[in-house]
């Protein structure tokens, strides 16, 4: 356990360079697990999205609609269980820097596929009652300081003029991921307004999201869906909602990777930092590597108190790095809500950190081993002057 | 024999450092004379205060109390940034360790302090030339320190001390590293440089032979300077 | 006069592992520095070089972008009438009635789905913007299932090229025509004529009015005309405002993600030059004692260390930016959140990016460098040549 202490009390021999090499290495885990985050929070829709629920959207792309007379056929294909359907909205509440996803959704039907939106009994009853009522999500109400009863009007941009909404209900996710910055109401107010001044888009859905009565036979009824509105005026294209989610995702891939590659940069600068001390305190104690080896020391013995040394100044860093990640994380997630419904630190992204600190501790040492190791006693007894 | 100048005139010195709570005496009560072209030798043991007094007259320690008067000026009484500019053009230093700057060449060091000076790059060319020459160094003054001998080592430190030609020259220990070859040619270099350039030099020294070859020597112990040992001189 | 140069630089070079490892850790922040300055840049470039400034964009008040606007055919001729437009050479107006919508693609070589932006065009369409070229085949007959793609869409899509077929809206397009539009925003479109594509996708509206103003100033009055009268549901904006607006939320996370990145990255290479110049100072305790006591001053000590760390950090600096402007042969390509189109730009490099760089590897340099100059500077003579 000699060995052991000498470690400990070699790591702290510069307490400056210790503490700033730390420092440093706190920092490159910090922005290694807020990129890692930010990759997250990018498949955080895919996470949250069912495999098993279906969507179903006009193949031309999802900017055109579908008929609402979909709904009935769609609810006599065999392995459908529930139906809804939704359109987005695209309002914006004051300006346009507050970005809130809108859907005008058919209540009932949706609630019901989308258990993970949690609405206390109450408030359920109120915005199925009320025509124009809307529900938002905790977080966006928390953001605006909505409270139930107040009315939030909202800029159409794909439907004109303002559009005021009852607020009856805030809802929960039930899982972590749910997306709780939605905003939703009734599409019979939406479509009853449309009759009146643009008929010509009234009676038409964004998509339908469609449960299944066997989640292993989707991709059949997916298929089936397809297959009845072919070569008709609106062809569908029906897929899973975690393929739905995927394919937005893969549109903005080229992003995703340069944020990995960032992430692994941060890697190497660590390294960097961690291999340039090891190699300045190793360059330091050549002489008393020497004199260890003429006590009598093995090669080995002062390799291992090398690399022990180095892991811990790194896993130190590692630790302060983590315990700033999360402050951190909710800091910039507020920045980004916009961009970011969901933004959580997941644990696999701790787990890389703590591979990453592994890694860099045992790079750094290796240069600086090897020397020690290949040393001639002579050679540096000679330094020490 | 004639009254020589005093070049050096120090009177009641006192010096004391602190360590913790504890003050300790290193000199006390020092007054001594040194007249121009003197080869002087400081010796006593460890801790006896040597190294201080010699810091003292370079001009790179402060006293706590009574003077130092080099060339008649009171150095004491000099600001931090008037005794670098004092120290540059009144003071050389050689040093037990040589201390040369190791990425400069032999040449670029004894031409370092000249930088300081008002001189132009030509003339402090001529000028670190010739120190180099005074030491015998003229053919190796593109090596770097590490590649010279420890004695040749402690010529270009001879000569970097000499090239701005100051009054008076204060040596640490010079052979306090060298072997006995080398520490025989260093010292009788010392001595020329007292000989022919009249150059005052203040030395601390344990090596007897060092003290040899000075006019006179005193002996420091526990901060009191002894009465005057002449020298074989 | 001051320490010479050359030992500064000299020291880097002896201590050549050290300055190595922390000149790189600093070249890979300006790396990363440069590319998002290169990143805002070139979005900004594809963003003004697709807008001219005289060209005004008319859409569907609050629609924000041509995709979800629509404007009635009545609507579209009573626009069409107004004097601020400029007459083109052939004695017609340089006004385009555009529609504008998405289709699906999947790339060469993969199935992946992206959405690409299909744009009815009319006659004036390629007048009013001279960016884009037709660099092989011919125009578009009216009336006919024929389109021209863009360059991008020539090779990066399934059935873009010349001569082959994309299918949509229950309809086979042959493509015979390929178009340039440089970096900007066109090149990733499919154009085909106006009331064909109006036809197949039984859309019964325009989505925009494109015109060139006949006098710059002419602006202000047609908007508040446009935008006043109670006839007209419609806003007017500059070619290049619509542009700016269509992608500030990409350019917005843009700067946000670089901000953050470079502010934490520069952080830890500070640190990085902190610790070199740290052990820089400690190991050359003895030299600064004897420079101090061959009469050089405190400031001199200083400076000969600033120096030292302005080079490290503008050795990292110099690495970085060579690194960054290769990336000017990459291009990005992703959606755009605000239309769900397909937006692609490349890195740019400017003689101010280069600037800004520069000074920021300096200042990175500066800043880890200052507090281990003024350590040696502050060191006491006697103190120092003791530990030499």
């Amino acid at each position: 356990m000699q060995t052991f202490r000498l470690v400990i009390k070699n790591a702290f021999r510069h307490k400056l360079r210790t503490s700033l090499t730390v420092l440093g290495i706190a920092i490159a885990i910090l922005a290694f697990g807020l990129l890692q985050t930010v990759v997250g929070a990018w498949y955080a829709g895919v996470e949250a999205s069912s495999a098993t629920r279906l969507v179903t959207r006009n193949s031309i792309s999802i900017i055109f609609f579908l008929p609402l007379s979909y709904k009935e056929k769609i609810s006599q294909i065999p392995g459908v269980k529930q139906i809804t359907y939704a359109s987005w909205f695209g309002g914006i509440y004051l300006s346009e820097k507050n970005f809130i996803p809108n859907f005008a959704v058919d209540a009932k039907s949706f609630l019901e596929l989308y258990p993970e939106f949690i609405l206390p009994e109450k408030q359920k009853k109120d915005f199925l009652r009320d025509k124009k009522a809307g529900v938002a999500g905790r977080k966006t109400a928390e953001k605006f300081g909505w409270k139930i009863g107040d009315t939030i009007t909202l800029k159409g941009t794909i439907f004109t003029g303002n559009w005021d909404f009852n607020l009856r209900g805030i809802y929960r996710g039930a899982q972590k991921g749910t997306d709780e910055t939605q905003f939703f109401f009734h599409w019979d107010y939406l479509n009853e307004s449309l009759r009146k001044t643009v008929p010509r888009r009234a009676d038409q859905v964004g998509w339908y999201s469609i449960g299944v009565t066997h989640p292993d036979r989707a991709a059949e009824v997916a298929a089936a869906i397809d297959k009845t509105f072919k070569n008709s005026l609106a062809e569908t294209m029906t897929e899973t909602e975690k393929a739905f989610q995927l394919g937005f995702v893969s549109m903005t891939e080229a992003i995703i990777i340069a944020i990995r590659i960032v992430a692994f940069v941060v890697i190497i600068i660590i390294m960097a930092v961690m291999a340039n001390t090891m190699a300045m305190t190793a360059r330091e104690r050549i002489g008393e590597y020497a004199i260890m080896k003429t006590l009598g020391f093995g090669g080995g013995h002062i390799a291992g108190i090398i690399f022990g040394e180095s892991l811990i100044i790194a896993f130190m860093g590692c630790a302060l790095g983590i315990a700033f990640t999360y402050p951190a994380a909710e800091a910039f997630g507020e920045a980004m809500s916009t961009f970011f419904p969901i933004f959580n630190v997941k644990s696999q992204t701790i787990y890389l950190d703590i591979a990453a600190t592994f890694i860099v501790g045992l790079a750094a040492a290796l240069f600086p081993a090897w020397r020690a190791v290949s040393l001639k006693v002579a050679d540096g007894l000679r330094r020490i002057g | 024999m004639e009254q020589r100048k005093f070049i050096v005139e120090i009177n009641h010195l006192y010096k004391s450092y602190r360590r913790g709570s504890q003050i300790l005496p290193v000199l006390q009560d020092i007054t001594l004379d040194i007249a121009e072209g003197e080869f002087l030798a400081l010796m006593g043991p460890s801790g006896s205060g040597k190294s201080t007094l010699l810091n003292l007259i370079a001009g790179i320690d402060k006293a706590d109390s009574g003077s130092v008067r080099v060339g008649g000026l009171d150095i004491t009484a000099l600001s931090e940034t008037e005794l670098a500019q004092w120290r540059h053009s009144h003071v050389g230093f050689i040093f037990q360790f040589y201390n040369l700057i190791p990425v400069l060449t032999a040449f670029e060091n004894v031409e370092l302090p000249l930088l300081l000076s008002g001189l132009s790059r030509k003339e402090r060319k001529e000028h670190a030339r010739m120190a180099l020459r005074i030491v015998n160094l003229a053919d190796r003054m593109e090596h770097y320190p590490s590649q010279l001998s420890g004695g040749q080592q402690q010529r270009v430190a001879i000569a970097r001390a000499v090239v701005t030609d100051p009054v008076i020259l204060v040596a640490d220990e010079p052979t306090g590293d060298l072997d006995r070859v080398s520490a025989k040619e260093t010292l009788d270099l010392m001595e020329r440089l007292v000989h022919e350039l009249g150059k005052t030099i203040i030395m601390v020294t344990h090596d007897p032979r060092a003290a040899e070859k000075a006019h006179i020597v005193r002996e420091l112990d526990k901060g009191v300077l002894n009465a005057d040992i002449q020298a074989g001189h | 006069m001051n320490i010479p140069f050359s030992y500064s630089l000299r020291n880097l070079w002896t201590r050549r592992l050290t300055t190595v490892l922390t000149a790189s850790g600093m070249a890979l922040v300006v790396f990363v520095f440069a590319s998002v300055l290169m990143l805002a840049e070139g979005l900004r470039k594809t963003l003004v070089e697709t807008g001219a400034y005289d060209n005004v964009v008319v859409i569907r008040k609050g629609s924000h972008s041509e995709v979800m606007s629509g404007i009635d055919r009545l609507q579209a001729s009573i626009v069409e009438t107004q004097p601020e437009i400029s007459i083109g050479e052939n004695g017609k107006r340089l006004l385009a009635k555009e529609i504008v919508v998405l289709v699906n693609l999947s790339r060469r070589g993969s199935d992946k789905p992206a959405m690409i932006q299909v744009r009815g065009i009319g006659e004036a369409s390629l007048p009013l913007r001279p960016q884009v070229q037709l660099t092989a085949g011919r125009l578009p007959r009216p009336a006919s299932f024929e389109i021209i793609a863009g360059a991008n869409i020539a090779k990066r899509y399934k059935g873009g090229g010349l001569g082959e077929t994309l299918r949509f809206a229950l309809s086979d397009w042959t493509v015979v025509g390929i178009f340039d539009a440089g970096n900007t925003g066109y090149s990733s479109e499919i154009w085909g004529d106006a009331d064909q594509l109006m036809r197949a996708f039984r859309r019964p509206v325009y989505s925009s009015v494109l015109f060139k103003l006949r006098s710059s100033s002419d602006f202000q009055g047609f908007k508040e005309l446009v935008e006043s009268n109670p006839r007209f549901t419609l806003e007017a904006k500059r070619e290049t405002q619509y542009y700016a607006d269509q992608s500030e939320m990409m350019s917005n996370f843009l700067s946000l993600l670089g901000l953050s990145l470079t502010t934490i990255f520069s952080l830890g290479a500070v640190v990085g030059a902190m610790i070199t110049m740290y052990a820089a100072v400690a190991n050359r305790t003895g030299e600064i004692g004897t420079l101090r006591a061959l009469g050089f001053r405190r400031r001199n000590i200083l400076m000969a260390f600033l120096i030292e760390s302005l080079l490290l950090g503008l050795t990292g600096g110099l690495v970085g930016l060579f690194f960054a402007s290769f990336m000017q042969l990459l291009t990005i390509s992703t959606m755009n959140w605000q239309t769900f189109s397909e937006l692609a730009f490349s890195f740019s490099l400017t003689p101010e990016i280069v600037g800004q760089t520069l000074f920021f590897s300096l200042a990175m340099g500066f800043i880890g460098g200052v507090l281990p100059a003024f350590r040696a500077a502050r060191m006491n003579i006697v103190d120092a040549l003791r530990a030499a």
